[in-house]
């Protein structure tokens, strides 16, 4: 699948800014900064992941800032950056 | 006959066998400067440098100052500044509180200028590093009441106290505001500094607006003063409103405060002469917004509000609907104006604000308390030092006195900060124990501590929502999934004192 460079979410509190990149090798490159990294690194990874591979992505660049968002949110964010990268509305369609 | 020289032998034999001189009236002879001039020749009016010197301050000694300027003070980083090129090491600095601001501490605790620290909290980069095992002398941490009751025992013995005040006359008559035209600074009440202008072995007021004598009414007398410096700024009276003190526009905040403000008014306590304080936080803070309209309507008025003033309070003093308002700190320069102007608004010390071992402290009369959270945990105990990342970000302040003391304490908190649960199994520290707190409301409902069933009762009567403190804590793990364990290591890097002088909790050093 064609990726272009796209972004979801804001830098406010509780929510997740996350940018889908081409990839630059195979796979997803998933690179977290996050306010609770300490607690929940592994499980926003994780969520990303999981909600990457369910829309078809399997070589990524995924660039996420998170300032304690619910997995629901991140979901939803990296979901609509997924849409903007590959102009394939996963809503719609 | 009796007269002055036939009695001359008799006052000498007197005198010497009462072990005294006899007078002599030219040891001390009158003075006849005219007294605007005389009063410039203060000796106590002395640089920064001179003051530290004649102090006697030495290696390993205590220093102390105060937090009234908040984000916006300059004296701790001036006078340790200062104490660092003059070559001291080894000390002891002893605030009411550190802030932000205070980083550069960061750079004299490696040099070796200070080694140990008591506050009441700590914030920013200078508390990042301090979690992280900066200091090999854990960092001493009392609330506003234990420290006033330390220094009053001598458990907490201060050598020289460096006290910023926005005026101050050449005797060192200071207060927390000036009434000249030449006033630079304001903070308002001084409560936290008296205790130690008033135990202190030296005590130097800094001062940036050096005003005539009398500077009556004053906080801090002349008694007490050995030095005066004056400098350009002693602080940034814009930043008093900053840290944990803001005005909330968020909308979970306005609802919390709206649920409080019902938990007061269904409370039982919500009667004529009650008496209220509020913490700081935004919820708190704006919870007496919404008590107000039921105030007129029952025709309620308190007797008074206490601790740190903020503009709503005032204002609701000056509509007649709170008597009197004892101030140990001015939350914002609107409190800090009323407590110059308005004989009603009462300067108290942290002794007289919030110590257990004085009978007649305020708190001790104090109706209702409403209190911010970081973390609150099953069992009803309170956190309102360190992060749930286990690193340093607040400070103990009142919190501990007033739960303990008051009639009814009201913990404020949202069930999630972010992805961060308010509500948890146990507090990362234990600051306030839950044998104090009777009230947790949070967006989800409000929890009432068993020990208090006739709360809960009133609360559900009023219709509010009442659910057991454990459900709180289980939706919120519901929501935010598992959290891995912090990397805590084995080092004490703080000691949390109770009130009462023992030892409640340790913080240890994180990765």
């Amino acid at each position: 699948m064609n990726i272009n460079n796209a972004a979801a979410g804001t830098l406010e509190s509780g929510d997740i800014l996350v940018q889908i990149l081409p990839p630059d090798s195979k796979g997803l490159k998933i690179e977290l900064d996050s306010t609770v990294a300490y607690q929940f690194g592994d499980q926003i990874k994780k969520v990303i992941e999981e909600t990457l591979s369910n829309l078809g992505i399997s070589d990524a660049l995924v660039k996420a800032t998170d300032k304690g968002a619910l997995d629901c949110t991140i979901r939803a964010r990296v979901t609509a950056a997924v849409v903007r990268a590959t102009g394939k509305d996963v809503w719609k369609d | 006959m009796s007269n002055i020289k036939e009695r001359k032998a008799m006052v000498e034999t007197v005198a010497q066998k009462m072990g005294k001189s006899v007078f002599n009236e030219n040891v001390a002879p009158k003075v006849t400067t005219p007294r605007m001039e005389y009063q410039k020749e203060s000796s106590k009016v002395v640089s920064l440098q001179d003051a530290i010197r004649l102090s006697g301050l030495k290696d390993g000694m205590t220093i102390s100052f105060h937090h009234h300027f908040r984000g916006g003070d300059k004296v701790v980083n001036m006078v340790v500044d200062e104490l660092a090129k003059m070559g001291f090491k080894n000390l002891h600095v002893a605030a009411s509180s550190l802030q932000d601001v205070h980083k550069p501490l960061i750079e004299h605790i490696k040099n070796g200028v200070i080694t140990k620290i008591s506050t009441s909290g700590l914030r920013g980069e200078l508390a990042n590093e301090i979690s992280k095992g900066l200091m090999d002398e854990p960092v001493v941490f009392r609330s506003h009441g234990g420290r006033g009751s330390a220094i009053a025992t001598g458990e907490l013995h201060i050598d020289v106290a460096f006290l910023g005040a926005p005026s101050s006359d050449p005797l060192g008559n200071a207060c927390g505001y000036s009434r000249s035209e030449n006033a630079k600074s304001i903070c308002g009440s001084l409560g936290y500094a008296l205790p130690d202008a008033q135990y202190a072995d030296k005590v130097v007021i800094i001062t940036d607006d050096l005003v005539a004598y009398p500077n009556t009414p004053n906080s801090i007398s002349e008694r007490n003063v050995d030095f005066v410096v004056v400098v350009d700024s002693v602080g940034d009276s814009s930043k008093i409103a900053s840290g944990a003190i803001r005005d909330t526009k968020n909308p979970r905040d306005i609802l919390l405060a709206q649920l409080a403000a019902k938990v007061i008014i269904n409370s039982g306590y919500f009667k004529d002469g009650f008496s209220i304080q509020t913490g700081s936080g935004g919820a708190s803070l704006a919870a007496v917004k919404f008590i107000k309209d039921e105030m007129i309507k029952q025709n309620i008025k308190a007797s008074f509000a206490l601790g740190g003033i903020t503009s709503h309070m005032v204002q609701l003093h000056q509509e007649g609907l709170i008597e009197r308002l004892i101030d140990v700190q001015s939350f914002d320069k609107v409190a800090a104006e009323s407590i110059k102007t308005d004989p009603m608004h009462k300067e108290v010390s942290a002794n007289e604000y919030a110590s257990a071992d004085e009978c007649g402290s305020a708190t001790h009369y104090l109706d209702m308390v409403i209190l911010s959270a970081l973390e609150v945990d099953v069992n009803f105990n309170v956190n309102v030092l360190v992060g749930s990342d286990g690193i340093i970000r607040g400070a103990i302040g009142g919190h501990p006195d007033t739960a303990a003391d008051s009639a009814l304490s009201i913990i404020v908190c949202p069930l999630l900060r972010g992805r961060i649960p308010c509500v948890v199994d146990e507090v990362t520290t234990l600051i306030t124990p839950g044998s104090s707190i009777d009230v947790v409301v949070t967006e989800y409902g409000i929890a009432v501590n068993p020990r208090r069933p006739e709360i809960a009762q009133r609360l559900k009567e009023a219709g509010l929502k009442i659910v057991d403190i454990k459900e709180l804590k289980e939706k919120a793990d519901k929501m935010i999934g598992k959290a891995a364990p912090l990397p805590f290591k084995d080092k004490v890097v703080g000691v949390v004192m109770n009130r009462d002088g023992s030892v409640l909790d340790v913080i240890k050093n994180i990765g």
